[in-house]
Parts: C-alpha cells; structure tokens; sequence
C-alpha cells in the first residue's frame, strides 16, 4: 500500500518524474508500431482509394494525397511544438517562482490565423473543381460515348439495368473498359449506396431519390463492389463485382445477354427448370434477359462469380443458399422454401446452366 | 394587513424586483429561442413535404380563409388582452390582472374550438393525419401550435385561480410576465402559420 | 423574517430530492460513468466479432443493435452527462454564484436523462435494441424494415433530450446573470466561456432533434409519412434534420473539452492562459459555424455540386478557430513550468490526439474526396479520435482535476498515471489503424468482412487496442472505490489553482461561498494570491443564506414521462395478459404518465418554494453539514 502514493499537491514531481522518460520511450514505440501497422500503404490486393484504376478514383486519390501533405504538414508543426515544449519547459526538481506570464502575441496569432487559411485555399480549389466535375451529367450523351445503366438498390443484392441494350441483370456488373459509364441510382426500399473503392467514390440509392454519378475502369479487371450505407442486417454481405473488359468482349456479352442461347437442354436441368417453376421461384425471379423481378434477374446466373453477392458461385453455395438463405446471408428476404435433396440438386443443375457464354 | 397596502409597497416593475424574477424572465427568453428552433423545423418539414398530397386534397381546396381570418382575429386580439393584464400588473391592480388574464382564456378557447372545427372538416374532406405527407406536416406543424395554445390556456387559468389567493406579490408577477410572453409567442407563431400555411396554400 | 424549519433530507432520499448543483453534478457523474461500462462493453463486442474475418460471435441483427447502442449510449448517455456533470460541478463556483439560476430544473434535466437512458436500455429486453445505427435513417427506421427496438431510440432520447435543453437554459441565465461583483464577461474562466457558448448550441440544436424525434415517432406509432417514400414522405428530410442537430451536438461535446484543458493546461503550465481573448472569439466563431456545416453528413445523397461545395468550404472554415485554439494552448505551455499528473497528462496529451482527429476532419470536408471516405472506416477513425482523443481526455482530465474539489478526495496518482498510458496506448493502437482500413475499402456499419482483402490483420490489431482500453478503464474504477474509501481530508487547492472554485473547501460547503466574492481580475484567485492574499476579498457583509428547498417532484415528473414513454412503445404489443393489453392498447398508460407529470407541474406551479436560510450562526462553525 506504501507503493500507492498519496498526491499531497505541488512538490511530488520527484516520483512523477521518473515518468518523463518512460513516456518519451513509450511514445516513441508507439509510433514506431503504429508507423509500422500502416506498412504496405497501398495494401497490395484488392484497387481501392489508395490503389485506383479509374479516372474518377485517380482524381480522387490525388485530392487525398494533397490533402494528407497539407495535413502532415500542420502536424508535424503541431507535434514539434508540442514535444519540444513537453520537454523544454517541464518543471525541474527544486524548481520554485512563477514563470512570465504572457497575454498573447498579436503577431503570432495572426500567423497562425493567415497560414491556416492560405492551407484551406489551397485545399478548396481543386476540390470544387472536382466536386463539380465529378456532378457532370451525362443522361443525354449517346450511347457510343457513355455507356448508361440504372442501378437499383435493394435489401441485399444490386439491380442493373442497361436501358440502351435491353437488358437486366443483378450482381455482376460488365462494363468496357475505358468508357464513361454513367449511373442513375435509385433505391427500392431502403438507403444503400453503390461503392466501387477501386474506381470512383459512392453516391447513396435513396428511396424517392434519383441521383447520378459518372466512373470508368482504365484497366480490365474484376473490381469489388460494397453496399455503403447501414441497410439491415445483411448490409455486411451486400457485395457486388464490376467485370471490366474491353470493348469487343463487352459488345460480345451484349449480344449474348440478349440473345441467350435456348432453354436448357440437359436432363438434369430440364428437371430443375421444372422445379424452379413449380415451387414458385418464377414469381420473384426473371430468367428472361429484360425482366425485371422482386429478385435478382436470374438470367446468367451460371456465368455469376457469386451466389448471395459474396459467397463463390460453386454447386456447394448454391445448394446452401436454397436451403436457408438467412443462414448464408443473415437477413435475407427470399424465404426458405422446403426442398428435397433431389430438388436441390436439380435447382443447382439448373441454375449452373443458365449460362449465356461458356 | 390590507390588501392596498400590501400593492403599495410592490416596486414599478414586480416582475423584475428579484433575482428569482429576473432569472425567471431571461430562461423563459431562451426557452422561446429553443421554441423558435422547434416551430422552425416544423415549418421546414411542412415546405418540404406540402406538395405531397398523394391524390388527396390539396391545400387550395381545403383551406376556407374566413375562418382562419375569424380565428387570427381572435388570437391577435386575445394577446392583446394579455398586454393589458401585465399594463394592469404594473399598476398594481390585481382584479385587472385577473380579469385581462380570463378573457385572454376565453378567446384562446374560442380560437381552439375553431381549430377543431376546421380540423374535424378536413378529416371528413379526406385529409387525415395518416393519408398524405402533406397532412402529417400540416395537422403536426397547426397541431403543435394548437396544443401549445391549449397549454397555455390551462396555464393561464391556473394562473388566474392562484393569482386569487395569493395576491400581486414579486412572486407572482413574474409568472404573469411569462405568461403573456409565451402568449405572445404563440400569437407570432401563427402569423407564420397563417402566412406560410393558409395564405401561401391558397395561392402556391 | 425568522427561517421557517429546513426540510432537510439523508441518505436516498437526500440523493433524490436534491437540488444542489454540486450533488447533481455527482448524479450525473456516477451515471456517466455507468452507462459509460455498457457502452465499453458494447464496444468490446463489435471489437471482438471484427477480429475476425466471417467471424460468427453476432450476427448482422444482433450486431446492428450492439453497434446502435454503443453510438447512441456514448454519446446521448456517457459523454453529454459527464459534460453536464463537469459543468454542474465547475461553472458556479467558477464566477462566484451559490447555485444555478434554476436548481429544480437542474434536478429534472438530470432525472429525465437518467430515465430516458434506462427506457432506450429497457429495449435489450423487450424484443431488441434499436438497429439503424444512432443516425436512425429512415426508411430502414420506419416500421416495414425494423421491429420495435426503434421506438426506444426515438421515446428515451426525447425524455433525455427535455433534460438537455434544460441544462442548457440553466447555464446560459446563470452565466448571465448571477456572475459575482467584478466578474465581466472577459473576467470569466475558458470553461465558464465554453459553457456559455456550448448551452447557446443546445439551445438550438435539441429542439430540432426533438421535433425529428416526434416525426419519426408519429411514422412509427401513428401511421404518419413523414419519411416514408410510399406516402410522399422524404429520407432525406430525416437527414436533414437529424443532422441539423447532430452537428452542433459534436461540438456540444467538444467545446467543454476545450474549456477543461484551457483550464488544466493554464494550471499546470503555471501561466495565464495565452490569447484569451482570441479564444474566446475563436469558441464564440465554432458555436455559430457549428450551424452552417451540416450537409457534409450528406455530401454523398446526391444533392449537387454547389451544396456540397458550399458546405464543403464551410465545413473546412472551422478549421481556423480551432487551430487557432490549439497554439494558444501551445503557447501557453510555452515558457511555462510544466507539471505532470494524471490530469496534465490527459490535458496535454489532448493536443497531438486532438490535432490527428481534427486534420482527418477536414480531409472529411472535401467533398469529391469524401466520396471515397464517406461511410467507410476512416470516417470511426475520424470521430473517434476527435471524441476520445479530444472529448474523452478532456473529460478525464476534468474529472482528475476536479475530483478534489467534488468528493474532498485526491484520486491516486499512481493508479492514474498507469490507467493513462493504458489508456493512451490501446486508443491510438485500436483507432490509427483503421484510417487505413477505411482507405483499403472497408465500410462502416459491418459485422464481418471477407478474408483475403488485406483487412484480417489490422482488424486483429485494432481489437487488442480495445482490450488496453478496458484494463484502463477497470483500473480507473479500481482507483475511484479505493479513494472512496479515504478519509475526506483533501485540501482546498491541491493544485495552487487560478479559478474561483480553489478558493472555497473541498468539497464546499451547500452554500458555496461564505460572502460572495469580489472579483479583481482574469484568474480572480491567482490575482489574489500574487497580491500576497491568501483568501477572496469578499463582496457583500456575512448574513443569512438563501438556499432553494429539495423537491421529490423532478424524480416523480421523469417517472412520468418514462411511464408514459413505456405506454406509447407498448401501445401496440402482444401481451400474453389481456388486462395488459386493455391498459396499454388504449394508451391508458401512455396517459397516465402524462397526467403525473402535468399534476407535478401543476403542483410546482402551485405550491411556491420560498426555501430556507442558513443564518451567520450557522456559518461561523467550520462546515455546515452538506
């Protein structure tokens, strides 16, 4: 109990001090662990903000870094005052008076007044002149030029529509690369927001609301798409992918999403269409290329890369998804609809054939 | 000990002899500040959402000027009465007071009937609390406004019965000062009410 | 007159009915501190099932009301309450008042928070916690997309909120009026300023919310369409209102912060605090910008470039205050004899954490930028380190400051010092990461997250950071029962203090002052003391003290309205009890809290409270009994 002190007022520093060095050590491990946490700024993977492949997340980024110079450079004025003063001006052992006490410092303040300001003129010009280009609407350019789809947000997965082709589809999203694509966003029942990290910020689907923005992909590739606004409690998994290709291949999936190649032919999925039918996943699944439906349009559902938005499209997800869909996405709202083996494993035929190219 | 000279002994202005008086009166100006911010919302919701009728009626075809006309009079008048009861307070005449102070009651009372009125009208029109955007804003925005009238009233005759038994004293004059105040302010309220709502709904 | 017989109350009953701004302080306090514990554990929770990728601890349900809770209690029922309690303990004694200008109402604002704050926990049991996340958006709030968990949100903080708007009316009229002889606005303490301006916000911003709060409630209870699409009803509306209050109610948070470490910083540098004027200007500038900012919550809804622009530069301009702020401080420090103890330690720390989460801050207020941030994990890095790098340590700081002066207790210095770096430590470990973690792509507001993204790491470190926190945390318990246990010998001013409040006993007497004091200067007592005095020169001769009644009535009213509050969530559930279904289907309890709350005020308006004197007698002995 001796070890516990008993603060008794000024005069104590003596054992408080041994703290001085300790707290110089300990800060810096601090940042030494910190610094090193944030090793691999980039983190090699996935595109994100710090890792863009799009013009529209290029020019974001370049905004971020711009803003974290300005910013590292009024902490690091911050910090050197601070540690400097921590350390200069600690009260020494034995040391007694009172230091001068000062009012202020007119010219300093307005130093520290005109600077700052000076730093936000710096920051706020390009970013009205990206804020404002980045609401550039594109609703009347031709469809050579930009490529326009409607998305629809729903609890959990992604509606896209490409008004000029025709077509509706769910999850995957194909676009060519290189091309503005321009996005029309609506939500279907509560606040989502459509996220590509790699290739442009989000805009939010608002029930009631239409609202619009512009991206491309400069590189081909599968980017990762998130669902950015609190939607339940599927919110976590409501992923979907944007498949990049370049322009021959897009128009070549154009043509096979509104030209899909006959009903099925093989036994087994003959079968399953027949299930699908009977046990009444018709009624909220489209199959044909332009329908649109309570669910997801299921019409390439074979060529999919995932089953629930994010688990992998193979026969195994799919058959636990038919079987308890809440159980692979914890609220989901297509029902558990009682299945035999059999069943299952004629809808999981089925649906892997529902393939528009192989 | 005479009721005469008991006032004669009341400063110019009772309400603000005290501390607990002055107190009183600055926290009820802020409250009204806050209260400003409230109806502000209010309002700001019923501008947002006025255009949404959603097939039902709308606020040309609903609203009868006359009447609102008929029941602003009466509000702008019964505030006058409250004037007079605080003019009487300053003149340390506390049958005044009281009888200012009822009259002021019975025409907010005539005001609300009205209200009730007109409001048990438009539901029969169709317009109810649940049917559109535009009713929930409207019947929320003139029905907080209504009740914060059917306080005051309550708030005002209770006033009026205890003014009976203790008198004009620096106790009680502040309480008559607020009351007016917050009359006031309901009375303001409802020219916005009327201007932004009735006026702007025939024409908009 | 001869003073009629004190009622005067012990034990529960004295805790109850108590009136005193110091008592009220400590109610506040304790129930911070308390709520403070579940929403710690809340927190651990959401660390714990993020370690992990596709970690199964909660699912997405039960995370979304872990998640909503541990927002709304932090921020609604830990840290505004501490504010409050540090205000309560502080601001009179600071300009020299003996209680708030209204101590019925301090009472009530404390009850109604208090109440508010169990009915918004009653939900944990009664069918789940409200599940949209502290901003309640709307549709996923509304009825179709949530069970009731939300009525509790939407009824508990309305009752809460009546109490905050009533602090806030009691500080502005106490400040204003019943400052002692000599104390002009510029002779005012930094926390009695920040107070100042602080309960100016709320005096604006809770109304706002209240009527959001209403709205949402007639949706959800009465079929109303405010922000239901279907019946012409706006999200975005919620949005905007929601926001209209939830933006001040940061800098609500903040601002006393900023007063506490001007206060703690000024004493333990040993210097005058630099620049007053300019921080008064500079906290007086924040209050009003702090209205003018709102939109950029909404920067990705859509609304077009000239809002988000406009709201953007506003965003940024508040920038300029507060930098202006964070030199004074330095320069304060600057030249100075620094002190180090656990409160200095938290005050001086306050100002490299609090500059990391401001700068964050206005990368947030870019708008084209913020389209990448917005909604993601750089945005909890962001407010979390502005409100326990900046409001947390403020707080605590406060709370090691004016421990003294509030119990007559010294808290252990040792077991302080140890919690701070535990403290210091697993903040910085658990939030610096998840910049990071927002910028590789993570959103916010998520249960789990796929392995193979880079995330699994960091994750796991973030979480270790919590579990440093919540050792600090049981420490700082440990800590205050052993100092409870101590004998109240603490002395008057431990820490050679500048203010008011050192100048009087620890813990003061219920009267506060003895006289009044007459006030000289800026730093009223240091004034005194460097002018060889060791007492105030008082300002009015010794005579008998006014002081205003207890009352059980603030406890009864609050009882009402969470009655009432009960009676409306209820109003529509299936009861097994038929009786119970009669009694609440008709809102005959909704009702019935009502009724008692209006009878208490009816009976408050009828029954006036003179209440009591001290006489001089009384004063002469050391320590009337509290």
């Amino acid at each position: 109990m001796a070890f516990l002190l008993n603060y008794k007022g000024i005069g104590v520093d003596e054992k408080v001090n041994r703290w001085k060095h300790g707290k110089r050590i300990m800060m810096g491990l601090a940042m030494l662990a910190l610094a090193l946490s944030g090793c691999s700024l980039k983190n090699q993977g996935e595109a994100n903000p710090l890792n863009p492949k799009g013009s529209v997340a290029e020019e974001q980024y370049w905004l971020i870094l711009l803003s974290i110079g300005v910013m590292v450079f009024v902490m690091a004025v911050v910090f050197i005052l601070f540690f400097y003063a921590v350390v200069r001006f600690r009260k020494r052992p034995g040391q007694t008076g009172i230091p001068k006490q000062v009012e202020g410092n007119h010219k300093l303040e307005i130093i520290w007044t005109v600077i700052p300001i000076i730093l936000l003129t710096i920051l706020a010009v390009p970013t009205v002149a990206y804020t404002f280009k980045h609401a550039e609407d594109y609703s009347s350019a031709p469809p050579e030029e930009v490529l326009k789809i409607k998305v629809t947000g729903h609890q959990f997965w992604w509606e896209f529509e490409y008004p000029d082709y025709d077509i509706v589809t769910a999850q995957d999203l194909w676009i060519p690369v290189g091309k503005t694509v321009f996005v029309e966003l609506h939500g279907a029942d509560v606040i989502h927001s459509f996220w590509i990290p790699g290739l442009a910020g989000k805009t939010d689907t608002t029930p009631g609301v239409t609202s619009k923005m512009y991206f491309d992909a400069k590189e081909p590739g599968t980017y990762l798409g998130k669902c950015a606004e609190l939607c339940g409690a599927g919110h976590a998994l409501m992923d979907f992918k944007v498949i990049a290709v370049p322009e021959e291949e897009f128009n070549a999936w154009v043509a096979s999403m509104t030209n899909p190649p006959a009903t099925a032919t093989e036994p087994a999925a003959v079968t399953g269409e027949e299930v699908f039918k009977a046990k009444g996943c018709i009624n909220c699944h489209a199959i044909t290329p332009n329908g649109a439906s309570l669910g997801p349009n299921l019409n390439n559902f074979g060529n999919r890369l995932t089953v629930g938005g994010y688990a992998e499209n193979t026969s195994d997800w799919v058959a636990k998804w038919l079987i308890n869909p809440q159980k692979v996405k914890n609220g989901a709202t297509m029902p558990a609809i009682p299945l035999t083996d059999e069943e299952v494993q004629a809808l999981v035929d089925y649906l892997a054939s529902l393939k528009n190219y192989e | 000990m005479s009721a005469h000279s008991h006032l004669d002994h009341l400063p110019a202005e009772p309400e603000k002899a005290t501390l607990e008086g002055r107190n009183k009166i600055l926290g009820f100006w802020l409250f009204l500040g806050a209260e400003c911010a409230l109806f502000g919302t209010l309002f700001a919701s019923y501008i947002a959402l006025r255009g949404n009728n959603m097939g039902g009626p709308t606020a040309n075809e609903l609203f009868d000027l006359a009447i609102v006309a008929v029941a602003t009079f009466i509000l702008l008048t019964s505030s006058l009465f409250s004037v007079l009861a605080v003019h009487s307070m300053h003149q340390h005449n506390l049958s005044k007071v009281r009888f200012w102070l009822a009259v002021t009651v019975l025409f907010g009372l005539a005001f609300l009937a009205l209200e009730i009125y007109e409001f048990v009208h438009y539901v029969h029109e169709g317009h109810t609390f649940t049917s559109s955007a535009f009713a929930s804003s409207f019947y929320s925005l003139v029905g907080f406004h209504g009740a914060h009238v059917l306080f005051g009233v309550c708030w005002i005759a209770l006033l009026v019965a205890q003014l009976g038994r203790k008198g004009l004293t620096v106790v009680t004059a502040p309480k008559i000062y607020v009351a007016a105040l917050y009359w006031h302010f309901i009375d303001v309220v409802w020219v916005f009410i009327f201007t932004v709502v009735y006026l702007m709904g025939k024409v908009g | 007159m001869a003073a009629h017989t004190v009622k005067r109350y012990t034990g529960l009953m004295d805790w109850l009915t108590t009136v005193d701004h110091k008592k009220i302080a400590i109610l506040y306090l304790s129930s911070g501190l308390l709520f403070f514990v579940f929403g710690g554990i809340e927190a651990l929770l959401i660390r714990i099932q993020l370690m992990f990728p596709m970690f199964n601890l909660l699912d997405g349900q039960t995370y979304n009301e872990v998640l909503t809770m541990h927002g709304t209690t932090m921020i609604f029922l830990v840290a505004m309450p501490l504010v409050f309690s540090m205000m309560n303990a502080a601001v009179p004694l600071q300009i020299g008042a003996r209680d708030v200008a209204f101590p019925f109402l301090n009472a009530l604002g404390f009850w109604t928070f208090f109440f508010g704050g169990i009915l918004l926990n009653l939900s944990w049991f009664f069918g789940g916690a409200p599940d949209a996340g502290w901003t309640m958006y709307a549709p996923l709030a509304l009825r179709e997309f949530s069970g009731t968990g939300n009525d509790y949100y939407l009824i508990g903080l309305q009752i809460a909120g009546i109490g905050s708007l009533l602090s806030g009316i009691n500080f502005l009229a106490t400040i204003i009026n019943m400052r002692a002889p000599g104390m002009t606005f510029m002779r005012m303490p930094l926390f009695t300023w920040t107070t100042l301006i602080t309960s100016m916000i709320i005096l604006f911003a809770l109304t706002p919310l209240a009527v959001g709060l209403i709205e949402m409630t007639f949706d959800r209870l009465f079929g109303a369409n405010f922000y239901n699409p279907a019946g012409g009803g706006s999200p975005v509306l919620w949005e905007h209102i929601f926001w209209i209050f939830g933006h001040p109610e940061v800098y609500i948070l903040v601002l006393p912060a900023f007063g506490i470490i001007s206060e703690v910083v000024s004493t333990f540098s040993k210097k005058r605090l630099f620049g007053y004027g300019s921080m008064v200007f500079a906290t007086s500038l924040i209050g009003l910008l702090s209205f003018m900012v709102w939109v950029h919550h909404m920067f990705t809804v859509g609304m077009g470039p000239i809002a988000n622009a406009l709201f953007g530069i506003a965003t940024s301009l508040i920038a300029i205050p507060t930098g202006i702020k964070i030199f004074n401080w330095l320069f304060t420090m600057w030249g100075g004899q620094l002190t180090f103890n656990t409160a200095s330690l938290y005050a001086f720390s306050f100002i490299p954490s609090f500059v990391m989460g401001g700068v964050t801050g206005v990368m947030l207020a870019l708008p084209s930028a913020d389209y990448q941030y917005h909604d993601t994990y750089f945005v909890v890095a962001h407010f979390h380190y502005v409100i326990v790098g900046g409001v947390v340590l403020g707080l605590f700081a406060g709370i090691y400051y004016w421990w003294p002066k509030m119990f007559g207790r010294m808290l252990n210095e040792t077991l302080g010092q140890i919690s701070f770096w535990f403290w210091t430590i697993g903040f910085h470990l658990t939030f610096l990461i998840q910049h990071f973690l927002g910028l590789w792509g993570m959103p916010r507001r998520v249960f789990t997250y796929l392995e193979g993204q880079g995330w699994d790491t960091p994750n796991f470190v973030s979480t270790i950071g919590a579990f440093f926190m919540a050792v600090s945390v049981i420490l700082f318990v440990i800590n205050i029962l052993i100092t409870w246990a101590k004998k109240p010998n603490a002395p008057a001013d431990p820490w050679d203090g500048r203010t008011l409040e050192w100048s009087i006993p620890s813990p003061p007497p219920e009267y506060n002052f003895k006289q009044i004091p007459l006030i000289r200067g800026l730093d009223a007592f240091w004034k005194e003391k460097m002018a060889g005095n060791k007492e105030m020169t008082p300002a009015e001769p010794l005579g008998p003290i006014h002081m205003p009644s207890p009352s059980i009535l603030p406890f009864i009213m609050s009882v009402g309205l969470f009655i009432s509050g009960i009676g409306f969530i209820m109003s529509k559930y299936e009861f097994e009890n038929s009786f119970l279904i009669s009694i609440f289907h008709s809102y005959a309890i909704a009702i019935l809290g009502l009724v008692i709350t209006f009878g208490c005020m009816v009976i408050r308006s009828l029954k006036d409270d003179h209440g009591y004197h001290i006489e001089p007698e009384e004063l002469e002995e050391k320590g009337v009994k509290a």
